[in-house]
């Protein structure tokens, strides 16, 4: 039984990696981020060039993925988001086409596909990334077998949502950003400079989504189109744990991993599937705001 | 590779287009001495990525025709048209080639979605479609040349092989939740108790899915020896990552796959499928000169030093030979003669002989075992002597002496 706990903790780790930046995006921006999954695309492609360009490891890899992730994210709230404030079917609609012009942008290396140059590790085909061999395989810990790779992502999982914690209880900015979740137009009068907090924060969301994208290519394969699938499952974890409530992501994400994993066990996948799915539409009727949210929104 | 097949693509559009907009009185001097076929796969969308390959077979194929004379004497001329990834799509981009371009044959479609799509075009406009990919069986059109494996070409010397080589008897039986994975496991079940083994479990993932955590656990748990994957696409490279991450090891539990091939074996990192099995009739490292002048060939035509080839693609070059000897054989490019003069033509492919059924139109071919080293590659441990008969309905009794596909076509057959 130890065995499928620790199935479902490694499930609800994914999830909850991949709505971490989703959940202070929208939380704080109110920004439904189409372009997330493609962030983690990127995440992971940035993982993939690193390890054939410079032949660096996976480990070397999530701080080049943050960066380069973080920085795309500035960009696209820069040139798009930040006109759009307050709309929010608007910002569903344009930030779905800057994901398929990320996803195209991908498939065609930059549009240096048109004049012959092949960027190697980029492009329409599968990509992979290597796995350090200490991450192979598995060890027993008291008679139940660990999966390496996933003990790594449960870990590494931890140490992001501390230090999302810490950023967004224990700073200056953490609390503007705080502030924004509660009352944007309250904050501005307070003299809080909403658009700058805005784009940082944005940056930020990416920035993780970034880190996922390098830890999900150790199982998962690398394609343009790997974000498409993720992105649902954040916005559920979004959804039922409460906008822009970190808490409730992290009760939420794991929570749902435990069910998928226990459900998966007894019966299959796709029932699992279909239980998970199942129980956060029971979540939204009993309680349209999530399990916690805040009053102000 | 993408972007030679980019330029490729643009300059015969242009070509094309040059060709429609000149005079009327030009065309005919231009259409008489060429003959028209079709190439309809998916240069857009998920399935791209495996498609482009096949549609750069087919041009090789008809390329190197060409080179050599042509067919009849005159010249081949590919059409292009992209199926987006989308059955619906690939229905009216076949209705477009047959209907309006009047192509009388096209090669064609990966998926057997995409291919039932358009088998109502065919059959109604009466054209041929040559198809090329290993498919679960089960349809007998006399619009469509097979020229891939089907079930008992894969898995009638595979599960045997198992057994009583390998010495397994408690197969874990695992596939994508859709059509071929499940006529596969239903084949598979029969050939299980007919060599005295017997199968634990029978799952389904969904298309795509990628978290295998649970289902290898169940796997673990169940005491099978063998696992059967029929798991298709991208989520197989999740799965045997996962295999491995979780301390399975193939030489004890080996996986042995109807569908893995050198392209995901390739996409997953070689050290994952090292020690696994995968049971089609063609391998890139089957060593023969032939084999080794189609991987050169096709590589500098792609204008890719490190392309790899696999199963399909091989069918869907030689499938264009195929036509060609029976065109030539009736002395006309219709259906009716095709399908009149293609039964028996044989041709040496990369892979060996193929020939295709008379009574079927499916090809005989040889089945092989493979089993996947460090390096990507394939060591071939087992292959039948000589190329064995498409039995497209196997799993519903179909024997040698009780053929169900015949001439007549089993569209009349009710199974």
């Amino acid at each position: 039984m130890l065995d499928v706990l620790l199935i479902g903790l490694s499930v609800g780790s994914i999830l909850l990696l991949a709505s971490l930046g989703l959940v202070i995006i929208y939380g704080a921006m109110g920004v439904v981020n189409m372009a997330h999954g493609e962030m983690v695309m990127v995440g992971a492609y940035a993982a993939v060039m690193t390890q054939i360009w410079l032949g660096w490891s996976l480990y070397a890899a999530i701080p080049i993925a943050f960066c380069v992730a973080a920085l795309l994210g500035f960009l696209i709230e820069r040139c798009v988001v930040r006109r759009l404030y307050g709309r929010l079917g608007d910002t569903l609609l344009a930030t779905w086409g800057v994901a398929i012009l990320v996803q195209q942008a991908v498939r065609l290396e930059g549009g240096l596909a048109f004049f012959g140059i092949h960027i190697q590790g980029l492009g329409p085909g599968l990509q992979n990334m290597p796995v350090p061999p200490e991450l192979q395989g598995a060890f027993l810990v008291g008679g139940t077998s660990i999966n390496a790779y996933r003990a790594f992502i449960v870990a590494s999982t931890l140490v992001l949502t501390l230090l999302t914690w810490l950023l967004m209880y224990r700073t200056r900015m953490g609390m503007q950003v705080r502030a924004i979740i509660r009352n944007p137009r309250m904050a501005a009068a307070c003299g809080i400079d909403v658009e700058r907090v805005n784009a940082w924060t944005f940056a930020f969301g990416a920035g993780l989504a970034g880190v996922t994208g390098v830890l999900v290519a150790g199982f998962k394969t690398v394609s343009p189109d790997m974000g498409t699938s993720l992105v649902v499952d954040s916005f559920l974890v979004v959804v039922a744990g409460g906008v822009g409530s970190l808490l409730g992501a992290v009760l939420t994400a794991v929570g749902l991993g435990e069910i998928n994993g226990v459900v998966a066990a007894l019966s299959n996948d796709i029932v699992a599937r279909a239980a998970m799915f199942g129980l956060v539409i029971l979540l939204i009727i009993v309680r349209p705001q999530g399990l916690f949210s805040f009053k102000g929104r | 590779m993408l972007t030679s097949s980019r330029r490729r693509l643009l300059v015969s559009s242009a070509a094309t287009a040059a060709a429609v907009a000149a005079p009327a009185w030009v065309r005919p001097a231009f259409a008489a001495d060429k003959i028209k076929v079709g190439a309809l796969y998916s240069q857009t969308g998920g399935l791209s990525i495996v498609e482009k390959m096949l549609a750069n077979a087919v041009r090789l194929a008809v390329s190197e025709i060409n080179a050599a004379g042509g067919v009849m004497g005159r010249q081949v001329e590919v059409v292009l048209e992209d199926g987006a990834s989308d059955p619906k799509t690939f229905n009216e981009k076949a209705s477009k080639l047959v209907t309006r371009d009047r192509i009388e044959t096209v090669f064609g479609c990966h998926t057997s979605a995409s291919r039932k799509a358009v088998l109502p075009v065919f059959e109604r406009r009466n054209a041929m479609l040559f198809y090329q990919t290993h498919y679960e069986g089960f349809e007998c059109s006399k619009n469509v040349v097979y020229s891939g494996a089907v079930a008992n070409q894969q898995l009638g010397n595979y599960i045997p092989w198992i057994v009583q080589k390998l010495g397994k008897k408690k197969f874990f039986i695992v596939g994508s939740n859709y059509v071929y994975p499940r006529e596969m496991s239903k084949v598979s079940k029969k050939l299980i108790e007919q060599s005295g083994a017997s199968w634990v479990a029978d799952e389904y993932l969904e298309l795509g899915h990628s978290e295998w955590a649970s289902m290898v656990r169940k796997i673990k748990e169940s005491g099978a020896d063998v696992v059967l994957s029929n798991v298709v696409g991208d989520s197989l490279v999740a799965f045997y990552r996962e295999y491995k991450n979780q301390g399975m090891s193939q030489a004890a539990v080996p996986i042995c796959a109807t569908v893995t091939s050198e392209i995901e074996i390739a996409a997953m990192g070689a050290e994952y499928a090292a020690g696994s099995y995968t049971s089609v009739p063609y391998f890139m490292s089957i060593d023969t000169p032939a084999n080794k002048s189609f991987i050169e060939r096709y590589r500098k035509f792609v204008n890719d030093p490190k392309a790899v080839t696999y199963h399909s693609l091989e069918a869907a070059y030689f499938q264009v030979f195929l036509w060609k000897q029976a065109v030539e054989a009736g002395k006309s490019t219709t259906a009716d003669s095709i399908r009149a003069h293609i039964g028996g033509q044989t041709y040496d492919a990369p892979g060996g002989k193929v020939r295709i059924d008379a009574e079927s139109l499916h090809a005989w071919v040889t089945p092989r075992i493979g089993q996947w080293q460090a390096d990507g590659q394939s060591k071939v441990v087992d292959a039948a002597a000589q190329p064995i008969r498409p039995l497209p309905y196997f799993a519903y009794g179909e024997t040698d002496s009780n053929l169900m596909c015949t001439t007549k076509g089993a569209a009349q057959v009710k199974v």
